[in-house]
């Protein structure tokens, strides 16, 4: 009467076997996200990451180093028994503050409540040690401890730049997929333009955990381990004395120092004024500060030295002597009437030689001078020989270094701007041009546009008698280190070396019996340098110097700019001979100029 | 009756061969499971589990030898006996016994605790075993079969006063036995069919379509059978019951099931709602399972039960370290050492000559059978979390010894069937 049943049950447990075989099959072998969970439960990738290189200056003095910084996570989760009152107590915030953070915190899209998520951030090393015995009372806040950015000096913060978090936009567009959200990033000056160098390289380690979170050994024995690989030093070419004391001399006022060592191209100082603290943009209060500084009327947060673009004015007249000459349309022995009835001029003199008008800065003679360049009469038309004698004036001046990036290792440098025939087609909509239209160009005026930096390297150029090595801040990367490649390389002009020895004697005679002799001239050394005085109707000139110095094997090469400080010979020469001194023999010894400097009453 | 000197002749080697496999697997897998690799440990620890089974495994070894040597008429003839002091245990149970993970089914010896509970299933069996032997049982009698379902029903009420609703879900196995031995097939197909009402009610959640399903099959019953009004009556009446048991799903979970079974229940209909609370437990084992690929992590190698993820990883969710260091391959061999055991033991109760042994025999197997199709089913996911260990390999002792005893008593029985009466 019970046949079969013996074998309906027998087919029942192998069956129930074979549905589980089946199930195990799916969930073993063909489903490959249990595997991929138990990974993400068990294995915990921890981030070690790299210091960020440090930044001295040319002698070995820090400048930029990193300091540690904490930041409280909490696993909500893990948080057991919390006294919010002895938390205020201990990390010195209010209530309210508290329950705000709580509040945030929990509407953050990526918040979890198994996951340390941030609670306070970027506390620094003496808040730390306040709470640091006492985190244990409070389960489920952790440290993280990370570095940031510090400052051993309240100097050279757009050169130095700033590092902050990757933005969004970054993040998307890095291809390299080294970073990852959070992470910093240098944002400007070096900290941007050696962000490769400096960041290092991130290290990582695959740690096994238990349910608790607890530490259970390296995964595979560290198979897959990384150490992280700090970012590489870098030594650059600032004297941080004289950085700090062009700073100091340029406090109120509005304008640029580059200082070069010519034979390197190695920057000495670079100062834009006015400036910012660069310890303001580090650490907590980062956001806050970057608010202020950002929408200053004053725009500390724009280089001049290398952002501000101005007219060359009257320092051009050594480029366009030494064009001519190479151009052999006049000779250093050439004379030229002040005639001043198309251009204006200072009284004083007439009918000067070259090194006569260069000290004396005629604007007639050049004017003369840019003519016979202009116009060679190698054609007919007048129109076709003004292009013709343009496009070699360009080519020429152009080998100064004037009218393209001069590729220093900053960003957002500008170019400035040298006309070309092209540039005139332009601007006059392809009517026809000659020489009659663009000869303001002549003195420095019309349309040029130079950059201090590149005037800078103009005087580091004489200095060097024709060639000029790329201005770069940092000399060497890592201890004992090159520079980049490109900044090894010396640039020739146009120009016969020989033609150089000129202009040099004139800037000499500049600086010793011409427009520059009170301020600029220094005791035991001889300066070579050039005033500039740059119409900005309707406001004061800006006040511009170039010098170098000394004659002989040059050290420093330099270009000041004074905006809205009326002539050349006053603020920017002062500014500019003091630099000079203070670079050479380590201290100024004349008071009354720096007092002239510091007191910055140049128009009266 | 014959004297038999050399028993170990006549006891059924192949089943002592799969009971020596499983009970060592179980124990390798207790120690992988609560391996600590920074720990200097070794597997005969006696701080450890599995040091601790081992003893348990000795001790069942002891066991095994005193069931050889006890006449073989002893377990028939005092299975009543046996099965009165079980019950008077289970229901002092609640009363003197310390509680360990929420139930209390232990009572304690000194140090040591045991459940009374596993030792009631092999108890119980005999006492069924011997009812069903009895002279004059007929499993078509009423009067018989309420006196089956009452020997079962005792310990159910019992242990479910312990609070153990998985042991006492075992005991519900014996329906498989009274089957074979005759009971008519009704009562298995009304309670399957129950059953998967139930956890379809649960899948879909509009119950109209189950409404509009159950009307549709009575319309084509109706249709495509003999028309006769007695016939038609009985269809559409339990047309109407079923449909009462879909609208009283609903009330039977939240109103009969207490919270955490009502998770458990709301877990295997669909795993993914709260995998860090209620649904942990399946998640993790899952988890832990479905990453140990074809071959498996190996040997003492898995992250998911060693660093307790998985919970209760050495007792009954041990499945879990076995599909996550061995993989596919270790499961397979495991599920099928099971189906080996069991279809043996099938082959065994089938070669008995008295009732007595062969209903025993079935017990044997479908108990085995509840523990391996529960506990499995409920690691991966295809039965509701009912915490019953993995006979042989799940750590504990009262468990190992207790199906152990309910094993060998069966060798026993098998190695002297040439002796035990014929009562078929």
């Amino acid at each position: 009467m019970n046949e079969g049943r013996r074998e309906v049950l027998q087919l029942v447990f192998v069956l129930v076997g074979i549905i589980f075989l089946v199930k195990l099959f799916f969930i073993q072998v063909l489903d490959n996200k249990y595997a991929e969970l138990a990974d993400s439960n068990a294995i915990l990738r921890q981030v070690e990451y790299p210091f960020r290189g440090l930044i001295t200056d040319r002698h070995g003095k820090l400048i930029v180093f990193n300091t540690p910084e904490y930041d409280v996570t909490v696993i909500l989760k893990d948080v057991k028994g919390f006294d919010s009152a002895k938390f205020c107590s201990v990390f010195e915030i209010a209530r309210e503050e508290l329950r705000k953070r709580f509040k945030e915190m929990k509407a953050r899209r990526e918040f979890s409540s198994v996951k340390p998520t941030l609670f306070i951030d970027q506390l620094s090393n003496e808040d730390f040690a306040k709470i640091q015995d006492r985190l244990d009372e409070f389960s489920g806040f952790y440290i993280e401890a990370r570095t940031t950015r510090a400052y051993s000096t309240h100097a050279l913060a757009n050169a130095l730049g700033y590092i902050s978090e990757i933005s969004k936009d970054k993040l998307a567009k890095d291809e390299s997929k080294i970073y990852k959200q959070g992470d910093y990033i240098g944002q400007s000056g070096i900290e941007s333009f050696y962000e490769e160098q400096l960041r290092g390289k991130r290290g990582v380690q695959f740690k096994l955990r238990n349910v608790k979170g607890i530490e259970k050994g390296s995964f595979k024995n560290g198979a897959y381990d990384t150490l992280s690989v700090p970012g590489q030093d870098l030594i650059s070419g600032i004297d941080l004395d004289l950085q700090q004391y062009g700073e100091m001399l340029m406090r109120g006022k509005s304008g640029s120092i580059a200082a070069i060592e010519p034979s390197s191209g190695e920057v000495l100082a670079l100062v834009s004024g006015p400036s910012y603290d660069p310890t303001l943009l580090t650490g907590k209060n980062y956001s806050s500060n970057f608010r202020l500084i950002s929408n200053d009327s004053m725009k500390p947060l724009f280089n001049r030295p290398l952002m501000a673009q101005y007219r060359p004015g009257s320092i051009f007249k050594i480029a366009q002597a030494m064009t001519a000459l190479q151009e052999g349309v006049i000779t250093p022995e050439t004379r030229f009437r002040c005639d001043k009835t198309i251009i204006g001029c200072h009284a004083g003199h007439d009918n000067l030689d070259l090194r006569g008008a260069i000290a004396n800065s005629c604007n007639p003679y050049f004017f003369n001078v840019l003519r016979k360049m202009i116009n060679k009469n190698v054609s007919a038309s007048p129109f076709e020989d003004s292009r013709i004698g343009l496009a070699e004036w360009s080519k020429h001046i152009n080998s100064f270094g004037f009218g393209s990036r001069l590729g220093i290792d900053l960003p957002n440098e500008k170019e400035g701007l040298i006309p070309t025939p092209a540039y005139y087609d332009r601007a006059y909509n392809n009517r026809p041009w000659k020489f009659s239209n663009i000869y303001s160009i002549a003195i420095g005026e019309g349309e040029n546009l130079v950059v201090p930096i590149q005037m800078a390297n103009f005087a580091a150029t004489i200095a060097n008698r024709g060639y000029y090595v790329i201005p770069h801040l940092i000399k060497s990367i890592g201890k004992d280190g090159k520079p980049l490649p490109q900044y090894t390389e010396r640039h020739y002009t146009t120009i016969d070396s020989s033609y150089f020895r000129i202009a040099v004697d004139a800037m000499q005679e500049v600086v010793e019996t011409g427009t520059g002799q009170y301020r600029a001239r220094l005791a035991d050394i001889v300066v070579c340098g050039k005033t500039g005085t740059v119409q900005n109707d309707p406001f004061p000139a800006h006040s511009v110097f170039i010098a170098f110095a000394p004659r002989e094997n040059p050290k420093i090469a330099i270009s000041v700019y004074v905006e809205d400080a009326g002539q050349g010979a006053r603020a920017a020469a002062s500014i500019a001979s003091l630099m000079i001194e203070k670079y050479l023999f380590g201290k100024t010894k004349r008071q009354f100029i720096e007092d002239y400097v510091l007191v910055g009453k140049f128009l009266d | 009756m014959r004297r038999d000197d050399d028993i170990s002749g006549s006891l059924d080697w192949a089943t002592i061969f799969l009971f020596m496999a499983l009970v060592t697997l179980g124990w390798l897998n207790i120690f992988a499971a609560i391996y600590d690799e920074t720990a200097n440990q070794t597997i005969w620890d006696l701080s450890l589990s599995s040091g601790r089974q081992l003893m348990f495994i000795a001790a069942s070894a002891v066991i095994v030898i005193a069931i050889i040597i006890i006449d073989v008429r002893f377990y028939e003839t005092f299975a009543y006996l046996f099965y009165g002091l079980i019950l008077i245990m289970l229901f002092l149970v609640p009363l003197i016994g310390k509680e360990v993970g929420g139930n209390k089914a232990w009572i304690g010896i000194g140090s040591f605790g045991v459940q009374p509970s596993e030792f009631a299933k092999f108890i119980t069996a005999l006492a069924v075993a011997k009812y069903i032997g009895s002279v004059g049982f007929k499993m078509d009698n009423l009067r018989n079969q309420a006196m089956l379902f009452l020997m079962i029903g005792l310990p159910i009420i019992f242990i479910q006063l312990q609070k153990d609703t998985g042991t006492a879900l075992v005991f519900t196995s014996f329906i498989l036995v009274f089957y074979r031995e005759g009971m008519s097939p009704f009562i298995l197909i009304v309670g399957i069919c129950a059953a998967t009402i139930f956890v379809l009610t649960l899948l879909i959640p509009n119950q109209l379509y189950l409404h509009a399903g159950i009307a549709l099959t009575l319309a084509g019953l109706i249709y495509f059978g003999k028309k006769k009004f007695k016939r038609i009556a009985i269809l559409t009446i339990g047309a109407l019951l079923i449909s009462g048991v879909i609208e009283s799903v609903d009330y039977v979970v939240n109103n009969v099931l207490k919270p955490h079974q009502q998770n458990r229940v709301k877990v295997l209909v669909n795993p993914d709602i709260d995998p860090l609370g209620v649904g942990w437990n399946v998640t993790q084992s899952k988890i832990a399972i479905g990453s140990g690929g074809f071959f498996g992590k190996g040997f003492l190698k898995g992250t998911q039960t060693k660093f307790d993820f998985v919970p209760k990883q050495s007792t009954d969710f041990i499945f879990c370290t076995i599909g996550e260091e061995f993989g596919w391959f270790g499961s397979l061999v495991v599920v099928a050492l099971f189906i080996a055991l069991m279809l043996r033991v099938v082959f065994l109760a089938e070669r008995q000559k008295s009732r007595f042994a062969r209903s025993y025999g079935y017990s044997v197997a479908c108990i085995l059978f509840f523990h391996f199709a529960i506990n499995i089913g409920m690691t991966i996911g295809l039965f509701p979390v009912i915490g019953i260990p993995l006979p042989f390999f799940s750590y504990g002792g009262s468990s190992l010894w207790a199906f152990t005893i309910l094993l060998f008593i069966l060798l026993k029985l098998d190695a002297h069937r040439g002796e035990m009466l014929q009562r078929i």
